[in-house]
């Protein structure tokens, strides 16, 4: 599993902000467009490409897409 | 697993009730910013919902529900042997609301009758006790009273909740008859105790505190009366739930899921159940959604779905898998072949 990759697919979840504005260190609850049924996207996204079941609090608790990546890497 | 297995009973007859009022969800802009409402409906897929005025109940909308399903199907009151009612949002917290609804339909004293309280899953659990009484010797008919009234219990101002819920009221007719194998497969898992819940009542008591409306995260405001929901938990729960456990029903039934007719889901949002269907790679088109037009009906979702989206297609022989999951946590699944049985379309209160 492999961070850009990872980031990428995050970045295919958004539909207002441009790809080339989101990096590992983005923190995404700040993003204009962030909301609760963007992170059931970012669930599934997950579930889809990793098969790992992240839970509300994992959302809660990563401020970058980084720190995500990290909670993902250590459920695989 | 809980796996039940039932011959020589099935589902009749079913027919459904809503509100009148409708209830617009493009019209929240003082809920969800103007420019997120449009992306909202769209995820979500509901458009509009059906809100029970102050006086009307659950009851009132299943009791509406029951004597449509008696009147299309010349049933009398004398022959139903127990009335079942499925609800979260009862008449009382005492009494129970079944023997009221006994009373109201005109079902004789001999008529037992019991509340059954599960949420999102009610109607899959409701319909295996339903097709257990109606199994024993003496019970020929049992009449199950699904419905909800969520707006009652969840707050205006709950940007999470709110679009989602409307209310309905539903009729099931289970009887003994020349019907074909009905299997469930049942699960609970009482860890995810807080994923759904409504905080005051008998554990936490009511005071005048629980009146006082909080900002419990950004855009969800709701007092200590109103239902709260983890959204994230929810989806997650779900999610690692409800494919496999249709997986493991056909599995064990050796029933190709390309040979289901109907995957009948409760009618959660079109967000996460178009994510389930994917997930099986199972055609949307065999996908009923009744959501659009009535929101998520909790436990009532399913058999509204049947008397919305199935009343005018031809059910004979066809098979279905229902699917309910939510609240508890609890979820369940049902494989049913349709044989000889009346959906009645929906009716307003």
């Amino acid at each position: 599993m492999e961070l850009n990759e990872f980031v990428e697919n995050f970045a295919d979840q958004l539909e207002d902000t441009d790809a080339s504005e989101i990096s590992a260190s983005t923190v995404f609850k700040e993003l204009e467009e962030w909301s609760s049924l963007l992170a059931l996207s970012v669930i599934a996204m997950v579930d889809e490409e990793y098969d790992v079941a992240l839970k509300g609090d994992d959302i809660r608790t990563a401020n970058t897409i980084e720190d995500l990546y990290d909670t993902v890497k250590s459920k695989l | 697993m809980a796996t039940i297995r039932y011959k020589g009973v099935g589902i009749r007859a079913v027919a459904a009730c809503v509100p009148r009022e409708v209830v617009h969800n493009k019209d929240l802009g003082y809920l969800i910013p103007e420019e997120e409402i449009e992306k909202t409906i769209n995820s979500i897929g509901i458009h509009e919902r059906r809100i029970a005025d102050a006086d009307t109940c659950a009851s009132d909308l299943c009791y509406k529900a029951a004597v449509k399903l008696m009147e299309d199907n010349g049933i009398a009151p004398e022959s139903i042997d127990m009335i079942l009612f499925m609800s979260q949002t009862s008449d009382y917290r005492i009494p129970a609301t079944a023997p009221i609804l006994q009373h109201r339909l005109g079902c004789p004293k001999t008529t037992a009758a019991l509340d059954l309280s599960l949420g999102c899953s009610g109607y899959v659990f409701a319909l295996s006790t339903a097709m257990a009484y109606a199994s024993i010797d003496g019970i020929n008919r049992v009449l199950l009273l699904d419905g909800e009234t969520f707006s009652k219990i969840v707050s205006r101002n709950d940007k999470v909740d709110w679009p989602l819920y409307g209310d309905a009221g539903t009729a099931t007719l289970v009887e003994k008859g020349d019907f074909g194998e009905t299997v469930f497969s049942l699960y609970s898992d009482g860890e995810g105790e807080d994923a759904v819940k409504i905080k005051d009542g008998m554990r936490n008591a009511i005071t005048a505190e629980s009146l006082v409306e909080k900002e419990v995260e950004p855009g969800v405001k709701l007092t200590g009366l109103d239902v709260f929901m983890d959204g994230m938990d929810v989806f997650n729960f779900a999610m690692s739930v409800v494919p496999k456990g249709i997986k493991n029903l056909c599995k064990e039934l050796e029933l190709p899921l390309e040979s289901v007719d109907y995957l009948i889901f409760h009618q959660a949002n079109k967000f996460m159940t178009d994510f389930f269907a994917k997930r099986l790679k199972f055609p949307l088109e065999k996908v009923p959604y009744c959501l659009q037009k009535y929101g998520n009906t909790s436990s009532a979702s399913v058999p509204l779905t049947i008397s919305s989206e199935l009343a005018d297609k031809e059910l004979e022989g066809k098979t279905a898998i229902m699917a309910g999951f939510g609240a508890g946590l609890s979820w369940g699944f049902v494989k049913y072949d349709f044989k000889g049985c009346k959906v009645s379309p929906v009716i307003e209160y």
